[in-house]
This record gives C-alpha cells, sequence and structure tokens, in this order.
C-alpha cells in the first residue's frame, strides 16, 4: 500500500461497508487501522469516508459530493474495497485512485455485484496503474501493456458497442496526469493468484456443501 | 539469415505475406512464392490470420526454407498459453527458423471459431520479453534451458493510422525494451499521415517497415476503411482506381502500389507487402516501384 501512495502525503481514505466489511478487508475497523497505520508511516489522512457498498456508483457519487472539497485538496484516494468499487470510485471522482487490496476469491461473501464481469478477483490488482480502470475485464483480450491495434474509433474490434478500455486508460492517466504508469512494462499475470486460499474453502461460506 | 543483417547492410528490406492454405494442399502456396526469392528478402506466414483455421506458421516456414527462402514466423498471443508459446519459440529454433514476428493476434470472434476460448495469457510485449528470456537461455519460470540457446531476431508491428496514435507509440516503445529490431506497419495509402509517424519514432532508431495492401477494387478499399482498423484508403485513390475501369483495373492498382512504395522509399527502411492473392503479382509492382 505504501509502495502505491508513494510521495503522495496527504490521503483520503475511503473504506466499502459491504462484502468488504464482511471480509475485513474495509468497514469501520479496517477503515481506523489503516489510518493507524498510515499516519505510523508519516502520511497525513485529511479524512475517511465509509460508503455501505462502493459498487453502486450512485451511491458513490452521493455520498462523495458533500467530501468534494476535501477530496480536492488531497495527493490521492485509497479504496478499501474489491476491485469493482475501485472502479466505481475512479469513475465519479477526478482524482488518482489506490486500490488498497489485491483483491482474490470473495468465496460466497459477495453482495450487491456477485459477477466477475468487472472484477476478476486476479489477486493481482492493476487498477494502481491503469488508473482505475480494469485492463483484465475492460479490454477483451485482457492486455496488460497497452492496446492492440484493433480497435477503431475508441471502440474495441470484438465489440463496435464497447470502448477499448485500453483508450479510456490512456485517456484517463492522461487526466490524471500519470502517463508515466504506462510506459513500465508489466510482467504476465500470476494465475495461480486466482485459487481460493485453503483457510477459505473451509468456511462455510464457501463451501456450499457445508 | 536474420533480416536484421539485411538492415545492417542498408538495403531496403522487402517482404511478403505469405498465408497458408485452409487444408493441407501446400504446393500452390510454394510454386508462387518459390519466383520471387531474389526479389524479396523475407516471408511472413501468419499465424491463423483473422483467427481462421489453417495449416500453422511453422511448418510452412520449415517448406520454405526447404525452398532456399527466407521465413518470418508469426507467432501470436491468442492460442497459446506461456508453455505452449515457448515450446513453439523452440521448436522454431530446432527447425532452423531465424525471424519471429510477434502479435497479440485477433480475437477469436473475428474469425471461423468465433465460440473459441481466447488464451491472452502474455501480451505482445511479455511474449517479447519470453523469447528474449529463452535466447538468455532461461524460462519464464526463471530455469535454465539445456546446452546452446536459440538466437532469433524479432520483429513486432505498430499501427501508424491508429488514433489516437500516443498510445501505440508508447507501446512500440514497450516492444522495443522487451527486445524488437525491426517494425512491420498496418497497410499505409497516405504518405503524408505516415511521414508525420515517422517523425514521431525517430528517436528510437529501429527500423521500420511501412505495410502495403494491393488494392484489388474499389470496393475492397471502402470496405478497409470501414472494417479495418488503422487502415485508410483517401477517396482520390479510390477514383483513380475506379475510373481505370474493369479490363485495366489491376493495372491501375498495380501503378498504385508502385508509387506508394517508391513514395516510401525515402520516409523509411522497407516495406511489407500483403498482397492477399495476387501473390502473381509482387514482381511486377517491385519492378514498377525500380527495387
Amino acid at each position: 500500500m505504501l509502495e502505491s501512495l508513494g510521495k503522495e502525503k496527504n490521503i483520503f481514505l475511503l473504506a466499502c461497508n459491504g462484502c468488504a466489511e464482511a471480509c475485513e478487508t474495509g468497514g469501520e475497523k479496517a477503515l481506523s487501522a489503516i489510518k493507524a497505520d498510515l499516519e505510523k508511516a508519516g502520511k497525513n489522512v485529511a479524512s475517511t469516508a465509509l460508503v455501505d457498498f462502493l459498487c453502486n456508483k450512485v451511491l458513490v457519487a452521493t455520498r462523495l459530493a458533500r467530501e468534494m472539497d476535501k477530496i480536492k485538496k488531497m495527493d490521492s484516494i485509497l479504496v478499501l474495497s474489491c476491485g469493482v468499487g475501485v472502479q466505481a470510485v475512479s469513475k465519479v471522482v477526478n482524482k488518482v485512485v489506490h486500490p488498497a487490496a489485491n483483491t482474490v476469491s470473495l468465496g460466497g461473501l459477495q453482495g450487491l455485484w456477485p459477477s466477475d464481469e468487472r472484477c476478476q478477483a486476479c489477486g493481482d490488482c492493476a487498477l494502481d496503474y491503469t488508473g482505475g480502470i480494469c485492463p483484465i475485464t475492460f479490454c477483451a483480450k485482457s492486455l496488460l501493456n497497452g492496446p492492440c491495434g484493433g480497435a477503431q474509433d475508441g471502440k474495441c474490434e470484438v465489440d463496435s458497442e464497447k470502448d477499448c478500455g485500453w483508450q479510456l486508460i490512456y485517456e484517463r492517466l492522461q487526466k490524471v496526469g500519470r502517463l508515466e504508469n504506462f510506459k513500465e512494462i508489466r510482467t504476465p499475470r500470476d494465475h495461480s493468484k486466482m485459487l481460493p486460499s485453503s483457510e477459505l474453502r473451509k468456511t462455510s461460506f464457501y463451501d456450499i456443501e457445508l | 539469415m536474420k533480416l536484421i543483417e539485411r538492415f545492417k547492410q542498408g538495403k531496403f528490406v522487402i517482404t511478403c505475406e505469405v498465408g497458408p492454405p485452409k487444408g493441407i494442399e501446400i504446393k500452390k502456396l510454394i510454386d508462387e512464392v518459390v519466383p520471387l526469392r531474389d526479389k524479396v528478402d523475407a516471408f511472413n506466414v501468419t499465424d491463423l490470420q483473422s483467427s481462421v483455421l489453417r495449416v500453422g506458421s511453422m511448418a510452412t516456414c520449415r517448406l520454405l526454407k526447404d525452398k532456399d527462402l527466407e521465413p518470418i514466423m508469426q507467432l501470436t498471443c491468442r492460442d497459446r498459453n506461456r508453455l505452449g508459446l515457448q515450446s513453439d519459440v523452440l521448436s522454431a529454433a530446432v527447425l532452423g527458423i531465424e525471424n519471429l514476428l510477434c502479435l497479440t493476434g485477433d480475437h477469436p470472434t473475428m474469425g471461423d471459431h468465433p465460440e473459441a476460448m481466447p488464451v491472452f495469457d502474455l501480451d505482445s510485449v511479455q511474449l517479447l520479453s519470453a523469447i528474449k528470456g529463452l535466447m538468455g537461455a532461461k524460462d519464464m519460470a526463471g530455469n535454465d534451458l539445456e546446452g546452446q540457446p536459440p538466437e532469433f531476431c524479432l520483429g513486432a508491428v505498430v499501427n501508424p493510422g491508429a488514433d489516437p496514435l500516443e498510445p501505440q507509440i508508447m507501446k512500440m516503445e514497450k516492444k522495443i525494451q522487451a527486445g524488437a529490431e525491426f517494425f512491420q506497419t498496418q497497410a499505409v495509402y497516405e504518405i503524408d499521415k505516415f511521414t508525420v509517424f515517422m517523425e514521431k519514432v525517430k528517436h528510437l532508431k529501429v527500423p521500420v517497415m511501412a505495410g502495403i495492401i494491393f488494392l484489388k477494387s474499389p470496393a475492397m478499399a471502402k470496405f478497409m476503411n470501414a472494417n479495418v482498423a488503422g487502415i485508410h484508403v483517401p477517396e482520390e485513390i479510390i477514383n483513380e482506381l475506379a475510373s481505370a475501369g474493369k479490363e485495366k483495373r489491376v493495372e491501375k492498382s498495380l501503378e498504385i502500389s508502385a508509387r506508394l512504395i517508391t513514395e516510401l522509399k525515402d520516409l523509411c527502411q522497407g516495406v511489407h507487402i500483403m498482397s492477399l492473392g495476387w501473390e502473381r503479382h509482387i514482381s511486377t509492382v517491385l519492378e514498377m516501384a525500380r527495387l
């Protein structure tokens, strides 16, 4: 987390109170724990907010509307949620957004957005360097290093009604002044990170036969 | 011979595309390209072009080598995971193939098996890095290869007609960093646009081969304008072709391609001809362009 925040000092902390609360990566408890950790590391956690379901864009936009003045003064937002929440926040706020977690299988704990079309829980979150737009779910080929040559008029070669994910990422990075993120070569994914942990597999949430 | 040697000789390099057949009768393809031996530096063999099932690139490359033709094996990320790709790269080396062109590949939904699983375990940048690793005797997992490591000249592609162009150039830079030594481009019809592109990539100091696609008819040009990313055939060229009338169309088409090549000669380091079935006309066009 500290590595992804880098030199950014003033942080707005935002936590999901939905599935992330149940998974203990979000909610009140995680929020205060992370806040304390960040402060210990010399960060200024200027403000925090808890939203019931960060994957609901309307909910996020409404809740953050009253925080906008504060958010504008921040360097970035650290989001305690799954990948869908991070993407929803990035969509409604014109600010650098960092995921606080590498989303892994929710193993029966998922709530409002139960499918994987927005977040595949790959365990190796790319949202930190793509400006909060997921290249794995938004790009038809899940490319990690930039667009293929197939997009036409900003639309994907697979579906002309779908935007090219990498064009959106490029525009977004340009907007938040992080185009240098694009230049770094991203190494291949570790697909084994998608496997649910054995502890999770033993819980009654995950194992529907229990 | 590695293609990079040709560039080092200061030659204006000519490659052309060979699409393996859908079926096992490969003789026609071989017969068509053998007469081009002394005119073309190397032959790109496509890897299930447009996601349509065909004979593979590796086998065809080997058959070309048997006829003393220099093959460039195209390798896409669409159908094989990192195990399959690395194994095919090693197999290519065993068969004496020295040039590889690494691409992302079209999505399966573009072809004749739209229900197939899209693999894309690696992207083109990662594939280049992986091959570079094998050339350094290490596989992607960091294991040592036994004995002499393979040696290749690695190429990649770029689309100079993409809009916006910047992400294409940024990815091109990554490809160079990952090991690409030369680039082939999507078909070029607008010399002024291509000049701007070449200006923007000048600092990369890497040979660029402009793509040439023979225009078989005005309808084909219009189809490409509407459906192929990054290709734009200007209205004047379409009209020029249409005005020739049906009986003089082939002649006119070849004249247009030869003119484009002549204009491109001073802008880049080579041309890559995608003749799409008009292999028999390649030598005429090269003669017309004085190559």
